[in-house]
Formats: C-alpha cells, sequence, structure tokens
C-alpha cells in the first residue's frame, strides 16, 4: 500500500468505527456472560470468544479492502452484483434453516447470511449504474432500471423469510434522490406512511373524511386562483382507495402476528407476557439504568436473561441499562458522528460512483440504527435487524466493514481522480 | 436542498433517540421498580419483636412463631383448590376472595392468603406445600401474653392496612405493627429492623445467586425488650377489684410520674386479639357499644371530677390569699347567692369549720365562698376566670397530659370565652355565681382519670409533677426523655399544700373517709360524689351518681397516688373509696389487712345499675 493513500484514509471514520466495534464486544461480553463459566477468549462455544474472532477476521477483510486497487470496485461492480444474486438464489437450494429462516450457508460450526453482503454489492451496482454517462435518472425508463437493480436482491430475501433485511433497501432512496429522483416520490413516500398509521389508528372513514374537509379549506381559500378542482377530487380518490386497501391488507392479508406488532407500537394493545414481551422487557431494562446504569456487567435484566436475543438485535438494551443514559446517548451521537461524517465524505467526492456509493453507506447504516434503536427502544415495531457494528454476527459485522471500507478505500483514492 | 434531506432526518433521528432514551431512563422512574421486580428476588427475615416486662421485671408480653400462607399470583399454576381448601380449612369462597384481592394488590410481589397458622398447622402443612406453585409459607412472629390484664396498656398487634404501607414503604403486605397501646406508641423500638436478601433471578425466575454478591443484603435486627412502670400484680388486683363495675383507676408514683396500674373496666384478655382469633374477637368487642371494652376510661373518660376538685379550689384560695386556714365559714345545709336566693345543696356536717374540717367534710358552702372570692378579687368575672383556671391547667387539667399512651383526652376546664360564648355576652352580663358549680367540681369542669391521678401526684409533691408515662427503660436502659424527667411545676407556693394534705389526712381521720383507714398507713385522700345525666328517648335524666375518689399515701413519703372512678357507683366513700384503700394496701404492705373491704368490693356488682336505663322502665337512682 503506497504511502500517500495510507495518509489520505479518513481516520476520522475509522476511529468511529473501532469505537463502536469496541464497545460493542464489551456489551456483548456483558450479555452473554453467564455466572457459572470462567472467561476464556478461546472458548470459542462462548459468544464473546467468536466474536472477538469476528472482529479479527474483519481486521483482515479491512487491509484487503485497502489493498485492493480502488477501481477495482468499480470495474467488477457489476460481476460482484451477480454473484450476490446467485449467492441469494443459491440459498433456495443449500441454505440452512435457522430458527425458521433459510438465510444461511453453513460451514461446520461457522454459518455465513449472504444477505449481508448483499447490500454491499447492490451499493456498488447502483453506483455503477448511476454513474454510467447515458444514464439519466430523470427519465422513466432509467428510474426503472435503477428500482430493478434495487428490488431484485430484495425480492429474493423476501421469501427467505426476512422481510426486515429486505425493508433495509429502501435506503436506496437516499442516494436516488441526491442524484436527482424527482422529489414527488418522496412527497408521495411520506403521505403513504402517512395515511397508512393514520388508517389504522383511527380508521379510513376518519381519516377520508379530514382530508375532504383540509381540500375543501384549501380549495375554498384559492378561490380566486381557480384552482383545478379535478385535480383534487381524483387525488381524494387515490387517499380513500389506499385507506381502504390499506385497511383491507391489515385485515386480512397480514398475519395476525404483523397485526400485533403494528397494534402494540400504535398503543391500541397492551401486552406485555406474549408479541409485546422483548419490546417491554427492553424497555425495563433500557428504563432501569437511570443516568449511569448499573455497571458493566452489573445488569440485572441483562443478567437474568429477560431480554431475548439481547446480544444480536436487542444488543442496545445492555448498552441502556449498563451504562445508563448518558451511554447509550453517547452511542447514539457516535453513529449520528459516523453517518454524518459519511455524508461529507460523499458530498466531496469527485465521481458520482463514489458519491452515490457513499450515500448508500449512509442510507444502509442510517435504516439499520434508525430501525433498531427504534425497535429497541419500543418506538417502532418488532422489525429484526441489527445493530450495525454492535450487534452479534459475523456476516453482519464483515458486511458493515467491507461497506463502510470499500467506500473509506474509495475516498482515500479521490486524490488520484481528476 | 437535496443534499440536506439525509442531514436533517439522521439529526432529527438522532434527537427522537436521544428524548426517548431521556423519557425511558431518567423521566420515567416505573422502569426501575418493575426492572426491581423482574430480576431480582427479595426475602425478608423477620426479627424478633421486643419483649414487655413489667416494673418489677416479670415478663408480661413475649413471642411465638407463627407462619402465613403467602402467594405470589403470577407465579401461580392450576392446583387442586378442594385439597388446597381441606389443607388450609378454609371455604373456597374465601380463597378466591383472597386470591383476587392478591392480584390487584400485586401480581409479583407475594401478599397473605391465609394469615398466622399455629405450630400444628403448618407441620401438617408443610409437607405438601410444595405441590401448589406460587405459594410459600412466611415465618413471621405473634406475640404470646404472659398475663391475662393490662390489655389497654400492652394493646395488640395486626397486619399492616393499605394505608400505613402508603405512609411508610418500610411495611409490605402481611407485616405486622403495633395498633394500640404499647405497642402502636413504641412499635419502632420493638419491631427491630427486618433483614433483607436479595437473590437475582433469571427469566425463567430460577435463583441464579446473591444480587450483586450480597452486598445490599442485610441481617435482621432484633427488636428491644421495653420495661414498662406498671405493676403487673397491682394492675392485677386492680382489674380483680374492678370486675363487674364500669370505671377507672389510675395509679402513679409521684416522685417519678410513672403509671403503676392503668385499669379500664370491663375490658378483655390481650389474648383475644392474637392471631387469627383477633378479627372475629376484636368485631365482637367493637360493636359493644354499651359496656365499650375498647373504651379507656382511665385515658378516655371525661367525667365531672366532683369533691376531689375542691383541694385545688382550697389551693387557689390561699394561693390567692383570699382566705387563710383559720378562717371559719358558715353553712346553712348550702351557699345562698344571687338576688333570687338561689341554692347550692350540701349535706349535714359541723359548722362553722375552717378549710382543714372544711376539706374532710367536704363543706359546699366553704369552698363556694372561697372560690367566688378568688374570682371576685379581679375588678372583672372574665379576669377571675382566667386567672383561676390558670391555676387549675398548671396541674395538667384541661389539655392533654402528653403521655406516651396513644389516646387520651383533653378534660374541660372553662375561661372566660366558654362563659361568655355560653351568655352571649356583652349583650348579657355573667358574675362568678354563674360559674359557681366550679367551686365543686361539677358544672362545666370535666377530667379524666390520669387527669385526676396525676392531679393528686402533684399535691403529694407538694406543687410539682412528672409527666406519667409508662415507658421505665429500653433494653434495661432507664428513659431520658426530658418530656418525663423533668419536673413541671404548678403555680401553687409549696407551703399551701401543708393545710390542703392536712385536710385530706383528715378525710380519713374524721371526714368522709374515716372507715377506710388502713392500719399502720397514713392515707390522704378526697371523696367525690358526681352527679351526671344521660338522654333517655331525649329527656334529660338524671342517672345514680359517678363514685370519685383520689388518695396519696404514705402521707409522710408519698409512693402512690391514685384515681379511682367508678360509673354510677354512688357516694364516694361507696366504692371508690374502698378500691383507693385496697389498692393504698396493696402496693404499700404488698398484702390487705382490711379484709372486709376486698370482701365488699368483690362481693358487689353494679350490673343491675347500668342496666336500669335501659331497661325501658322507670327507675330510682342512688339507692
Amino acid at each position: 500500500m503506497p504511502k500517500s493513500t495510507l495518509a489520505s484514509i479518513d481516520w476520522l471514520t475509522v476511529l468511529l468505527f473501532l469505537l463502536l466495534v469496541g464497545f460493542g464486544w464489551m456489551n456483548i461480553y456483558s450479555a452473554s456472560l453467564e455466572e457459572s463459566n470462567s472467561f476464556s477468549i478461546f472458548d470459542f462455544t462462548q459468544v464473546y470468544s467468536r466474536q472477538a474472532l469476528f472482529i479479527l477476521l474483519s481486521v483482515a477483510l479491512i487491509v484487503i479492502t485497502q489493498a485492493i486497487e480502488a477501481k477495482f470496485y468499480e470495474r467488477f461492480a457489476g460481476l460482484i452484483y451477480i454473484i450476490s444474486l446467485l449467492s441469494l438464489l443459491g440459498l433456495f437450494v443449500f441454505g440452512k434453516t435457522i430458527s425458521g429462516a433459510t438465510s444461511w450457508y453453513s460451514f461446520g460450526s461457522f454459518s455465513l447470511q449472504p444477505s449481508e453482503f448483499a447490500k454491499v454489492a447492490t451499493s456498488l451496482a447502483l453506483a455503477k449504474f448511476l454513474s454510467e454517462m447515458q444514464t439519466n435518472i430523470g427519465l422513466l425508463k432509467d428510474q426503472a432500471k435503477a428500482f430493478l437493480i434495487i428490488a431484485l436482491p430484495a425480492l429474493f430475501i423476501i421469501p427467505q423469510p426476512d422481510p426486515g433485511s429486505a425493508l433495509v433497501y429502501a435506503a436506496f432512496f437516499f442516494p436516488l434522490y441526491r442524484e436527482g429522483l424527482a422529489a414527488i416520490y418522496l412527497i408521495i413516500l411520506f403521505a403513504a406512511a402517512f395515511l397508512f398509521i393514520a388508517t389504522l389508528i383511527f380508521n379510513p372513514i376518519i381519516v377520508i373524511t379530514t382530508i375532504a374537509i383540509v381540500m375543501i379549506v384549501i380549495l375554498f381559500k384559492k378561490r380566486k386562483q381557480k384552482p383545478k378542482i379535478r385535480y383534487y377530487l381524483l387525488s381524494l380518490i387515490f387517499v380513500a382507495g389506499f385507506c381502504y386497501s390499506v385497511n383491507y391488507i391489515f385485515n386480512n392479508v397480514f398475519e395476525q402476528r404483523h397485526r400485533d406488532r403494528f397494534n402494540i407500537v400504535l398503543g391500541k394493545e397492551v401486552d406485555t407476557k406474549g408479541i409485546g414481551y422483548n419490546t417491554n422487557q427492553s424497555e425495563i431494562a433500557i428504563g432501569s439504568g437511570g443516568w449511569t446504569g448499573k455497571g458493566w456487567k452489573e445488569g440485572t435484566q441483562t443478567k437474568g436473561g429477560f431480554v431475548p436475543e439481547q446480544h444480536t438485535d436487542y444488543i442496545f438494551s445492555t448498552v441502556g441499562e449498563e451504562w445508563g443514559f448518558l451511554g447509550a446517548s453517547l452511542i447514539v451521537i457516535l453513529f449520528i458522528l459516523l453517518l454524518l461524517r459519511i455524508l461529507q465524505l460523499a458530498e466531496r467526492q469527485k465521481t458520482i460512483f463514489s458519491r452515490v456509493y457513499g450515500y448508500s453507506v449512509a442510507g444502509i447504516l442510517f435504516t439499520h440504527f434508525a430501525i433498531n434503536i427504534g425497535m429497541v427502544t419500543g418506538l417502532l415495531p418488532t422489525i429484526g435487524i441489527p445493530l450495525p457494528f454492535f450487534s452479534y454476527g459475523g456476516s453482519g459485522l464483515w458486511g458493515f466493514t467491507l461497506l463502510l471500507f470499500i467506500f473509506i478505500k474509495l475516498d482515500a483514492n479521490r486524490v488520484n481522480e481528476w | 436542498m437535496r443534499k440536506l434531506l439525509l442531514y436533517l432526518i439522521i439529526l432529527s433521528t438522532g434527537f427522537i433517540f436521544v428524548f426517548r432514551l431521556f423519557y425511558l431512563q431518567v423521566y420515567d422512574t416505573s422502569y426501575a421498580t418493575l426492572s426491581e421486580d423482574n430480576a431480582i428476588k427479595v426475602i425478608y427475615d423477620y426479627p424478633q419483636r421486643g419483649d414487655i416486662y413489667d416494673r418489677n421485671g416479670k415478663l408480661m408480653v413475649t413471642n411465638q412463631p407463627s407462619y402465613d400462607v403467602m402467594v405470589i399470583p403470577r407465579e401461580l399454576k392450576p392446583f387442586d383448590t378442594i385439597e388446597f381448601c381441606k389443607l388450609l380449612n378454609i371455604e373456597k369462597q374465601k380463597l378466591v376472595k383472597n386470591l383476587k384481592k392478591a392480584w390487584a394488590y400485586s401480581p409479583r410481589v407475594p401478599s397473605v392468603i391465609i394469615p398466622q397458622l399455629t405450630k400444628n398447622e403448618y407441620a401438617y402443612l408443610q409437607e405438601k406445600m410444595r405441590k401448589f406453585n406460587g405459594f410459600f409459607i412466611q415465618k413471621r412472629s405473634l406475640r404470646n401474653y404472659h398475663t391475662d390484664n393490662a390489655a389497654n396498656v400492652l394493646g395488640y398487634i395486626g397486619e399492616v392496612n393499605n394505608a400505613q404501607i402508603k405512609k411508610d414503604p418500610y411495611y409490605l403486605s402481611g407485616d405486622l405493627i403495633g395498633i394500640d397501646g404499647v405497642e402502636k406508641q413504641y412499635e419502632n423500638i420493638l419491631r427491630g429492623e427486618k433483614g433483607v436478601k436479595r437473590i437475582q433471578k433469571d427469566r425463567f425466575n430460577r435463583d441464579i445467586g446473591p444480587y450483586k454478591g450480597g452486598r445490599y443484603d442485610t441481617l435482621p435486627v432484633n427488636g428491644k425488650d421495653l420495661t414498662i412502670t406498671l405493676d403487673a400484680e397491682l394492675q392485677a388486683y386492680g382489674q380483680k377489684l374492678m370486675a363487674n363495675k364500669r370505671g377507672g383507676i389510675v395509679a402513679i408514683e409521684p416522685s417519678t410520674g410513672e403509671i403503676l396500674a392503668l385499669v379500664t373496666a370491663p375490658t378483655y384478655k390481650p389474648e383475644l386479639l392474637v392471631g387469627r382469633k383477633r378479627s372475629p374477637n376484636f368485631t365482637k368487642l367493637y360493636y359493644d357499644t354499651i359496656a365499650k371494652p375498647l373504651f379507656d376510661r382511665g385515658l378516655q373518660g371525661e367525667y365531672p371530677p366532683g369533691s376531689p376538685f375542691k383541694t385545688i379550689n382550697a389551693l387557689i384560695g390561699l394561693q390567692e390569699n383570699v382566705v387563710n386556714t383559720e378562717e371559719r365559714i358558715y353553712c346553712r345545709l348550702g351557699y345562698y347567692y344571687g338576688s333570687k336566693g338561689q341554692k347550692l345543696g350540701c349535706h349535714s356536717h359541723p359548722t362553722p369549720l375552717n378549710m382543714i374540717p372544711g376539706i374532710a367534710h367536704s363543706c359546699n358552702a366553704y369552698f363556694a365562698t372561697v372560690y367566688r372570692r378568688a374570682i371576685e378579687k379581679y375588678d372583672t368575672p372574665q379576669e377571675g376566670i382566667d386567672n383561676w383556671r390558670r391555676h387549675v391547667t398548671s396541674f395538667g387539667l384541661g389539655n392533654y397530659l402528653g403521655n406516651d399512651l396513644p389516646v387520651g383526652k383533653k378534660g374541660n376546664i372553662p375561661d372566660a370565652e366558654d362563659y361568655n360564648r355560653a351568655y352571649e355576652y356583652p349583650t348579657y352580663k355573667w358574675y362568678a355565681t354563674a360559674t359557681i358549680s366550679n367551686a365543686i367540681g361539677q358544672g362545666e369542669v370535666l377530667a379524666t382519670p390520669i387527669q385526676l391521678a396525676n392531679m393528686t401526684a402533684a399535691i403529694a409533691n407538694k406543687g410539682f409533677y412528672f409527666t406519667p408515662h409508662i415507658l421505665k427503660a429500653i433494653d434495661g436502659q432507664p428513659i431520658k426523655e426530658e418530656q418525663f424527667t423533668i419536673p413541671k411545676q404548678t403555680t401553687i407556693d409549696r407551703e399551701h399544700f401543708d393545710p390542703v394534705i392536712e385536710g385530706m389526712h383528715q378525710v380519713y381521720v374524721m371526714g368522709t373517709a374515716s372507715h377506710l383507714k388502713s392500719p399502720g398507713i397514713n392515707i390522704c385522700g378526697k371523696t367525690g360524689t358526681a352527679e351526671n345525666f344521660t338522654k333517655i328517648d331525649g329527656k334529660k335524666v338524671q342517672l345514680t351518681d359517678h363514685s370519685v375518689f383520689i388518695a396519696f399515701a404514705p402521707k409522710e413519703n408519698p409512693q402512690i397516688a391514685l384515681c379511682v372512678f367508678v360509673e354510677n357507683g354512688y357516694y364516694g366513700a361507696r366504692y371508690a373509696g374502698r378500691m383507693a384503700t385496697l389498692m393504698i394496701e396493696k402496693h404499700i404492705k404488698g398484702e390487705i389487712t382490711r379484709k372486709d373491704l376486698e370482701n365488699w368490693v368483690l362481693s358487689h356488682s353494679l350490673e343491675e345499675e347500668y342496666a336500669k336505663p335501659l331497661s325501658g322502665k322507670p327507675f330510682k337512682i342512688n339507692q
């Protein structure tokens, strides 16, 4: 590796990465520690030992990503994407089923989850597509192509079934928007989300009536500008259709467990034993931390194993319990800093490829962070996706490491671009 | 704009999360308790409650083990209710009701299902308990009484109620607390401190070792033993004398203010309020609104004191210098006053009398004269009454005594304001004669027996008293509370007491109690016969007089001062005087020489007298 490249690496990002991974390991250690077992980092039946090994291997990955020529990623983006899709398809034949989801390839005592790497591949492919000269995201044809690149892996992941991981692909909206996707998509997306939630909380009739009243008020105020009433009528019909289909889908297509998850977050149901148990226990664990927490390895909820999946998806509840408000806020701030730094780096890229890739990285990490912490703190329904760099798991850690360090390499290389 | 969108979303998400964390972790403190309930099992180790000894070291109250069946509702599994009810000997409805209550109290915190099993019941149950998930047995201790007396002084313990739990977080559902008497007053000393063991649980509710290595665990601290001032034998004797009568006896040691005996009648045996028997027995006692066995007549009974109160008026007369010991005052079978020739009647006795025989013969005219002069010495009757009241209240009358028992009454000593209100001053005027009943302890004057006993002690001490109290020592260490160890001065100079004390002695020599002498002891006393009234069908009806007596002995070196009050016992020497002599003999000699008095008291009952106003028929009084 040439010396100039080493110096141009963004060490702030690396430092944030190291802090998160290190602190993550400490919490995994605490969450998986059992009173009876003595500490042994070389006992690979222990969760914390395995995670330590994963971290070591990810360091090797980092070295490899930095050693490879930056141009490689752009040149082979398509190939990497195709391999990734094949690996997802291969799961339907060779996949190993763990707790109901066929998402893993098994190698002895270790398993690999290709969907964690597919995000990297999709990011590269999207960046490559958008950076091509003839691509114009303003055209419907190119929009359809971009959507296809994003949707294919998601479609392969949904039937595993792993809808949580598939949902993350929505993150690619951010680079698309940055590159000029019309704002109307954004507005429609937000409006749909708003109507979706409003319909579930109230009911279609109330929502439609409210919107109709708002429209009438707007029409009345703008009456001098002679507004086109049929547009308003048309949108109202769309809204009505949407609300009723949400209502229909929610009640007839969703399974009860999905309905339960939504109802609990919307406060329509109180259930602390069944489906709401995870969220409830997680909130108790976090809430009992107070200002400064109970101290590392001293969390009573963590020790008692009350929060299910605590070393994976619910690792943040350990942070909340043992490090308190100060520790948990610090982690949130570290993530925010990392995300903003990535955005800043993305904006200073000289090539579209690097910029799109940077936005993809920020979007994916943000989506994971927001959904995971939202779920653990009871703000969002239970959607099982890991907290980047924190949650236990080799595939996840390596996927995020690759994602981030490929971008660091691209960024370090920007001086050679012109 | 396109560059800003993700920035803004990231930043606002960060803010939302920090706010959410703040809400969960800092603002809403309920999660901390939830986590405690969840992950930590708290086991309490109950300390031994302190024993109670009498002044001579005789054990009065100690402990016996008892076993509560407890339940943690959320840990319940379906069980054979019929077998369970059979084992515990309860009805199914009651079990269902108690389980509902336990759920309502808390699904996680244990509640009592069946309180206070005996050792035998427990032994039988212990074997089968493991079949019933969610139930367990908590050992506690119950009181074990070594005496049948003094229930009103000792009080009792029972389960805490919800209000008490809310007030003091030390107590948990099912804990025992002192409810009356010494048990209530000195609860904090007697109870000790619970020991706490915290055990870390996992999500299957299995114990996985002590929480934080037992750093927060504490050992129970046993309660401290109390020595009370009561003389168990004197108390028992007083209760024996009071059988079949209503009233109270309060005996005080003048030199210390220690309560030697505090008898109320009718009363109950303390063991009636122990354990599972407590509830039905308490209900029975509570609803006896005629005999009122839970009403402590010694502390709470407010009666017109009658003639014993004349001693105070004599002292005030001397202190105010409106009479001397030599002046003789005429009595024409009463005291005549006012323009219409109103009369305060008196009985027949030699006349005219000076102070000492005046006390001995309890001459109403003498004390009416002295009282009137004491009031009229001042320019207005208002000033006169208030000055008189100042003297009277310095003997501990007319207000709470401040003793260390949880119940008490103020009594009543009227002031100028009371009369102004009653006579609608200044529209109408009133004069000393309007209040003349105060001279002989009737009218508006009311006092409790303990106040009268204390007043007697102040006379015996010639001008000061120690606030009466029941606690003598804690774990053998005498009490040091200034409230009880620093004497309170009356407003009367010491030299004025000698003639009054001599008068009280003459009561036994030539006066109203001359037939009640005890050989070898110089007793000073004063009889009282207090008129009293009740309402029957809305009409005021006079009942047989209360028999009142105050006394102290020996005259030279007082060891006991007492007040005996027998409701509707007729004249003072009849019941109360006899009992006073017997109590004094018992305390000073340790034996009874006046067996004739004892036989008379024990063989006479007043139950017939008490039945009269309830009979619905016309009846005669003072027979």
